[in-house]
């Protein structure tokens, strides 16, 4: 079942200036793109080729200039109060910009209830219950609970921006670079922590990244993104199927494993293949 | 600042700009009167001109904490209990070190801008206060910016930071750290935001920088993959104690600590590649 679709949106910004109105962007230029309940889907491209713009107008949080973005089949233009509601409950965001996209003067744990007063009827002291086990989910200690942003590393604040977006049970989280800033012991706790939600209450994501070797590990579907445009789109996430140059380029950049001075056999070896079953 | 001593004890050449800058037995303690939990614990570390140290370790080990107090900018609600900075042996003060001896990339650039001034306003700025400020002013913006990959400063020069995408603040940094061409560089996850093709373009050019201005780099990162392919040295943070530091090379073929260990095992299964035993 499609769960969001966008159907040919575009969108322009236009910058400001003191001269009167600057140049017209187009950030995104007619993208068509669908998650299915329970799908994860990468979303790859270049820095600036429309990723986040189109992440924000799949949440709702800004308009398309043409197109439509529609959830469990409804525009969201259409939605009834209802049908709103339970859209700002279900989908939400992990941002790319972690300190600006929490209040810097809340604690960590009114942070991560604020989705929780606004859309859950919980009371408070089940709220408390429910932000402990957030915490404990995405590995951060209890302590952190009463500290301000400013006293939280950076991807101590990551790791409490998933928590707030997984908080009010949502069925689609759009994560936006959400795991860049995290140690590669983190990042893969926090894609399997993903994995297992997904699997127990079939949990959708967008995935916004730009690390092409968490793609394999973690999405179904790839979809590729340049400069406002989708340009393909594969059915795995298996990279070796992407063929676009734009693909192409990406993959030529992943960095190598090992320091250039250093021959591969002296550090690491490949597993055992995995017995046939 | 040119700290050569007026008569030499050795016979090496008085230098006219700095080679070295040590942080040494550097204490970092949460609370106002430093009496909370030690957040960075006598820690010393030797930054040499034209050589990248990779700064490592889990999130919240103390790496930007480092960083911050090396430079005396640490966060309110923290505090230096001990240690200084040397820059070619002789004591100095952090404040005097920044922008002039050492230029920043911080993480979460876009909490680095001030949210209604633009980029050139930025700029401009960043050559007043080091006194560099002149007709050429404009030009020497626009050559960093190229260096950094921006390709349009007209475009881009007008533009306030929401109106950029997060790997362009990112870029922006990158060319206002150059704009002040310090010897050194504290580069605290310079490329988390940047697609691939950037990441590997600034990687380049960081790489030239310390080969032909003889740049030296404290770079920290999450990514082993950034580690292989620039840094010189490597040292590892745990829970704000430095636990090993040696050579690229080693960390990736012996690495010794468990926390070591884990990050480089982490960072091989991304490539289908294990630790040798
Ligand atoms: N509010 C805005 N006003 C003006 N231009 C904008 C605005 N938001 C985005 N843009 C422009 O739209 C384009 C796409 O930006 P977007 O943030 O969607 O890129 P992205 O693919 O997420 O890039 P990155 O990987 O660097 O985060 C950029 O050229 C950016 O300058
Ligand atoms: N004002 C404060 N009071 C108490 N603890 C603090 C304060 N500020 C920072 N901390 C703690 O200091 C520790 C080190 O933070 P730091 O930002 O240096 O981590 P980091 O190694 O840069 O991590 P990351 O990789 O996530 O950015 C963290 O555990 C953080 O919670
Ligand atoms: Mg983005
Ligand atoms: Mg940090």
């Amino acid at each position: 079942m499609t769960l969001i679709r966008a159907d040919g949106v575009s969108r322009t910004y236009r910058s400001f200036s003191l001269v009167g109105a600057g140049a017209a962007r187009t950030a995104l230029a007619g993208v068509s793109l669908s998650v299915a309940a329970g799908e994860t889907v990468a979303l790859l491209g270049r820095s600036g080729c429309g990723k986040s713009t189109l992440a924000r107008l799949l949440c709702g949080l800004e308009r398309p200039d043409r197109g439509t973005v529609s959830y469990r089949g409804t525009p969201l233009a259409r939605l009834d109060r209802a049908g709103a509601r339970r859209f700002r409950r279900e989908v939400q965001m992990v941002f790319q910009d972690a300190p600006g996209a929490v209040n810097p003067r809340f604690d960590i744990r009114t942070i991560i209830a604020e989705p929780l007063r606004h859309l859950t009827s919980l009371d408070a002291s089940a709220r408390a219950r429910r932000v402990d086990e957030l915490l404990e989910m995405v590995e951060l200690p209890a302590s952190l609970a009463s500290m301000l942003p400013s006293q939280v590393s950076g991807g101590q604040l990551q790791r409490v921006c998933i928590a707030r977006a997984l908080a009010p049970s949502p069925a689609l989280v759009v994560l936006d670079e959400a795991v860049s800033n995290l140690d590669l012991h983190l990042q893969a706790a926090t894609l399997a922590l993903l994995k297992r939600l997904q699997q127990a209450s079939g949990l959708a994501y967008l995935f916004v990244t730009h690390d092409l070797r968490l793609v394999e590990r973690f999405a179904a579907r790839t979809v590729v993104m340049d400069a406002g445009t989708v340009v393909e789109e594969t059915p795995s996430g298996a990279l070796v199927e992407l063929r676009h140059p734009a693909s192409l380029l990406l993959k030529s950049a992943i960095l190598p494993p090992l320091p250039a001075r250093m021959p591969v056999r002296m550090a690491a070896r490949m597993p055992a293949p995995a017995p046939v079953a | 600042m040119t700290a050569a001593p007026p008569f030499p004890t050795s016979p090496a050449p008085v230098l006219p700009t700095p080679q070295t800058l040590s942080i040494e037995g550097l204490t970092v303690a949460a609370g106002h009167d430093g009496a909370g939990p030690v957040l960075v614990r006598d820690l010393t570390l030797e930054l040499r001109r034209g050589r990248v140290l990779a700064l490592v370790g889990a999130s919240g080990s103390g790496k930007s904490m480092t960083c911050m107090a090396a430079l005396g900018t640490l966060p309110p609600g923290t505090r230096t209990l001990s240690g200084r900075v040397r820059l070619n042996g002789a004591e100095c003060a952090p404040e005097a070190l920044r922008g002039r001896e050492v230029a920043t990339i911080l993480q979460n650039p876009r909490s680095a801008f001030n949210p209604v001034r633009t980029m050139r306003d930025h700029a401009l700025e960043t050559l007043a206060a080091l006194g560099l400020a002149g007709p050429d002013s404009e030009a020497r913006i626009e050559a960093a910016m190229a260096e950094a990959g921006l390709d349009e400063p007209a475009r881009i020069l007008p533009l306030h930071a929401f109106e950029m995408s997060g790997g362009m603040l990112q870029r922006m940094m990158i060319a206002l750290a150059l704009l002040a061409e310090a010897p050194f560089l504290f580069a605290d996850e310079p490329t988390t935001d940047l697609d691939l093709v950037v990441q590997a373009r600034i990687l380049d050019l960081l790489q030239r920088l310390v080969a032909a201005r003889g740049l030296g780099v404290l770079l920290v990162t999450h990514d082993m993959g950034v580690v292989a392919r620039l840094a010189d040295e490597v040292a590892v943070l745990d829970h704000g104690r430095l636990v090993e530091c040696a050579p690229v090379e080693e960390v990736f073929g012996a690495p010794r600590h468990p926390v070591t260990r884990m990050l480089v095992a982490a960072h091989l299964a991304l490539y289908g590649l294990e630790l040798a035993p």
